[in-house]
């Protein structure tokens, strides 16, 4: 299989470009699209690249900065805005990277409006001298790739059509027909997976368990009873400052979520783009990382087949840190509506979202950090659209299908594939067409 | 109806309109009366003597003659609500229903349905007030002549006067109509989000349903509050840390005309029936999700009450989806289980410590029906644990998404053999006049109709609306989408020999108005109307 990889590029936009490169990056989109890429544009043609899944750029122009007001220790730093090209893509992030910026004019005319950018710099160079790691990252089914992706729902439709002129009715009869009548042409068999990739994988699964299991072998009591010393001071510290957050309004602002909306429902799948600062103090921020830490692993290694918890509309999601850990935005492209995304979350998985932003300025009240928060409803869903912000530019490979669409469509592949179904089989394999 | 003595203390029954907790069925006929103010000074005063029926003044009887009064954010900035105190209202509402692009297109306000097709709700034909008139048909004439010419003598002017037409429960496709509402903690407040909410629903939270109650999430919907030195104050309820409370008792009302293509319908079904063999009841069933005369598809009953499921409704309210997890009895797409999916907070209801833990975490264990029964037209795989589908856990919590509704049909009956006969040359306009009552209108009304009735991938499912209300425009429609992706399919999981595809539905229903209105309690009326 090809696992997925992903890399972020994050600059400091030099003072006095910021409209420049929003007419620059509107240039790349749709017309009467807001935000969604024009797939064949000029300066990133990014269907060109046929390992890219998702890919955005964004200015990282942070909507909450007042907020930093309800924390007077905090310096009210004016913080640049940051211009963020992030992307999702099968194989090697590294590889795509390189070969992107041999062909980089289009990348250079954009990154020209950007801090310490040289036009006679070594453009690879210079991009992985800005490339940033996310603390986290899902990705919906890993070892899924664009290329699969086309090809089964190129089969799915072909499917779809020879179906209803099928003339038989047993089972095995319109198994054998449609098999004798639609030609998807080469379905690209799994590649091997990398072993390198494989290494890793397994090292990141075992670390965390082969240190907590050594601990608990070689020094059990001390391990026992530095957890739950440890544990008793987390909560004490915890509710103190879940008690003492300062409370930070989250103002409803109709023209911003007018703007958000504008790039929303252009296809079954949107974009989500947030930022915010985190709380101050070593507390807030030692639990985000060990929290994003533990969403990662989990997110990695077993939320790896179509859906991380309950969730199973999000394709591609990224937490990552800005500003020496003081900011931090998180990125997600999502089916079907911002409403239904963010009741979905709330129902299915508040405590995530309680988990992974409660230590955000402005979050609503947790309570031992999983409870309330998103819960309250709305509060959280100002909470979010304050923090929203615009996507410049969107591309999604495959406009059009859902994460659900993807699953299904490589369950009729494989059905498709096989030699020899029993009548039931064939039936329920049918059913999905 | 028996409602006075079944309220809890702290509910003002003579505060709230008596629509929120009736649909007035013993009055055979209704007139929707569209206004809009042009003399704001003698508009109030004539407003201020409308008087409004409240709860207390139910039981309705034969021969009473009800008004009903709601406005739109337009209708209370013409009245003079100043703009810092509209903007404390429901950004859904303050925007109104035709408000911007992104919702028409969220909503499936687009094609034959946009807003700039519509007979009212836009530009000079946004309403300012909506007052519901209720009464017999022997009345009625004359009590809205008699309102109609009042208003026009008070500053106001017509929009349009819409009537109904009394088709006995059963709307004009000829289905019954109105089972499915949900119940209201009206007697004692529910406790929302415990256990038994794992489990489908049909009674949900006041807050729902009316301003000032506690929701579904145990809160308090936002709602304009009033300082106590804010003008008139004084007048509304009294509510959190000193305020004064506009919303309580009020809700929001949503109101869209929809046109049904009744003969459309019937020929289109007949003509698909015909090709896969079946009669075009049956067909028109499946795409409805209930028989004719309202009973559930077949083997949908649970062994168990659901909380909330009148008496009057059992044996066609009391059903779940829960054992047809496939769409075998009851299509995916049919129309009511898009209107309410019946899915309480975890997939297939109420499990134990273990089970519920491994749902948090995505993995799913399908609970199956029994295999031996008698519609499964192929036996299943005995169930496997645990199975993980997150297709199965597409749609949950229903409770969230619940709307009140009192719509009345209108135009002239057909039935469903005179609707295959040729048309008369001036066919007059059928359908239905769909008003829901709801407190959150992003949460509530636009979450079904997006989501659930107009979202083309609803339960999983590919190039689908809602087979009755679709507007079967392509979505995505952006160059990028090549070829634009078609809705206008419905398929019908297990129909013999595997799954019926239907493809190239036409539109059968057409929006022809609409606008979002706000239902004031009558404190708040008296606030609206003497500023």
């Amino acid at each position: 299989m090809i696992p997925q990889d992903s890399f972020v590029i994050v600059a400091k936009i030099e003072p006095g470009c910021l409209n420049g490169l929003r007419s620059l990056l509107t240039t790349m989109t749709l017309t009467g699209s807001t935000g969604i890429a024009d797939p064949a544009n000029a300066l990133v043609p990014f269907r060109n690249y046929e390992a890219i899944h998702f890919a955005r750029f964004v200015v990282l122009a942070d909507n909450t900065l007042d907020d930093l007001r309800a924390y007077p220790k905090l310096s009210r730093s004016e913080y640049q805005p940051y211009l963020c090209f992030m992307v999702d893509c099968d194989g090697d992030a590294g590889e795509l990277l390189a070969s992107m910026a041999q062909k980089a004019n289009g990348l250079r005319q954009i990154f020209s409006h950007c801090e310490g950018f040289d036009d006679n710099a070594d453009m690879l160079a210079w991009l992985k001298a800005h490339r940033v790691k996310p603390m986290a990252s899902y990705v919906n089914w890993v070892g899924r790739s664009v290329v699969q992706v086309r090809e089964e729902a190129h089969l799915h439709s072909l499917l779809r059509s020879a179906l209803p002129n099928i003339g038989q009715h047993a089972p095995q009869g319109i198994f054998a027909q449609l098999k004798s009548v639609v030609k998807p042409g080469p379905l690209t068999p799994e590649p091997p997976t990398p072993l390198a990739w494989r290494i890793g994988n397994w090292f990141d699964l075992l670390l965390p368990l082969v240190l907590a299991a050594a601990c608990l072998f070689l020094i059990p009591v001390i391990t026992v009873a530095l957890l739950c010393i440890g544990m008793v001071l987390f909560a004490v510290a915890l509710r103190r400052h879940e008690q003492t957050d300062p409370f930070v309004c989250q103002p409803y602002d109709a023209e911003w979520v007018k703007l958000l909306r504008k790039g929303e429902d252009h296809d079954v799948t949107n974009q989500y783009t947030a930022m915010g600062s985190i709380k101050p103090g070593r507390f807030r921020l030692w639990t985000e990382i060990v929290i994003l830490y533990g969403i990662n692993w989990v997110a990695r290694h077993i939320c790896t087949r179509g859906a991380i918890g309950r969730i199973g509309t999000i394709h591609f999601a990224h937490w990552v840190f800005l500003d020496q850990r003081q900011r931090g935005f998180f990125c997600s492209n999502y089916d079907g509506g911002h409403e239904a995304y963010m009741d979905d979350f709330i129902n299915k998985a508040g405590f995530g979202l309680n988990l992974s932003f409660s230590s955000f300025i402005g979050y609503p009240t947790t309570d031992w950090l999983v409870a309330r928060g998103a819960w309250l409803e709305q509060d959280f869903k100002r909470f979010q659209r304050h923090h929203q912000i615009p996507t410049d530019v969107w591309y999604k490979a495959y406009p059009g299908l859902t994460a659900r669409d993807l699953a299904r469509n490589s369950r009729v592949r494989n059905g498709f594939e096989k030699m020899i179904m029993s009548d039931d089989e064939i039936r329920r394999w049918l059913a999905e067409i | 109806m028996t409602v006075k003595e079944t309220i809890r203390r702290e509910i003002h029954a003579d505060d709230i309109q008596a629509i929120a907790r009736t649909g007035f069925g013993s009055l055979n006929a209704a007139r929707y009366m569209l206004l809009r103010i042009t003399e704001a000074d003698t508009a109030r005063g004539w407003l201020r003597s409308v008087a409004p029926a409240s709860m207390t003044q139910l039981p309705a009887e034969h021969g009473q003659e009800i008004r009903q009064i709601a406005f739109t954010a337009a209708g209370l900035r013409a009245l003079g609500v100043k703009c810092d105190i509209l903007k404390r209202f429901a950004p859904e509402f303050v925007e109104g229903m035709a408000g911007n692009e992104n919702r028409s297109l969220r909503l499936g306000d687009t094609g034959a349905n946009a807003p700039a097709n519509w007979n009212w709700g836009v530009g000079d034909k946004e309403p300012h007030v909506l007052l519901m008139l209720f009464s017999d048909a022997t009345k009625i004439e004359v009590f809205a002549d008699w309102m109609m010419s009042d208003a026009l003598a008070a500053g106001l002017s017509k929009i349009e006067v819409l009537s109904d037409t009394d088709m006995d429960n059963v709307e004009p496709f000829g289905f019954r109509d109105g089972i499915s509402q949900p119940s209201f903690d009206w007697d004692r407040p529910r406790t929302p989000g415990t256990k038994a909410d794992q489990d489908y629903t049909n009674l949900i939270a006041l807050g729902e349903l009316l301003l000032g109650y506690r929701n579904e999430y145990g809160l308090l919907t936002e709602r304009p509050l009033l300082d106590a030195s804010e003008k008139n104050a004084g007048m509304l309820p009294s509510g959190p840390r000193d305020r004064h409370d506009l919303g309580r008792n009020g809700s929001y009302l949503v109101y869209r005309q929809l046109a049904q293509d009744v003969r459309g319908f019937w020929r289109w079904v007949a003509d698909e029936a015909a090709r896969c063999g079946i009669t075009k009841e049956e067909l028109a069933q499946s795409m409805v999700g209930r028989e004719l005369d309202g009973s559930p598809l077949a083997d949908l009953t649970v062994g168990r009450s659901i909380p909330g499921v009148s008496a009057r409704h059992e044996g066609s309210n009391d059903f779940l989806f829960d054992t047809d997890p496939d769409g075998l009895s009851c299509p995916l797409g049919a129309h009511i289980r898009r209107a309410n999916p019946r899915t309480g907070d975890v997939p297939g209801g109420r499990k134990g410590p273990l089970d519920s833990l491994l749902t948090m975490l995505g993995l799913t264990a399908r609970r199956d029906r029994d295999p031996t029964s008698s519609t499964l037209p192929w036996p299943r795989n005995t169930t496997v644990w645990p199975i993980f589908r997150s297709e199965d856990d597409s749609i949950a919590s229903a409770r969230f998404h619940r709307i009140l509704r009192r719509g009345r049909e209108y135009g002239e009956k057909l039935g469903r053999d005179a609707a295959l006969a040729p048309a008369a040359a001036e066919e007059k306009e059928r359908g239905i006049h769909f008003l829901c009552l709801n407190a959150n209108i992003a949460r509530q009304f636009e979450f079904v109709q997006g989501a659930w009735i107009a979202g083309a991938k609803f339960a999983a499912l590919t190039g689908e609306q809602d087979p009755l209300l679709g507007n079967r425009e392509p979505f995505p429609n952006t160059p990028i989408a090549n070829p634009p992706q078609p809705t206008d399919g419905f398929s019908r999981p297990g129909a013999p020999p595997y799954c019926q595809h239907a493809r190239g539905l036409p539109q059968f229903v057409r929006v022809r108005g609409g606008a979002y209105f706000f239902l004031p309690g009558l404190a708040a009326l008296k606030w609206i109307t003497s500023n």
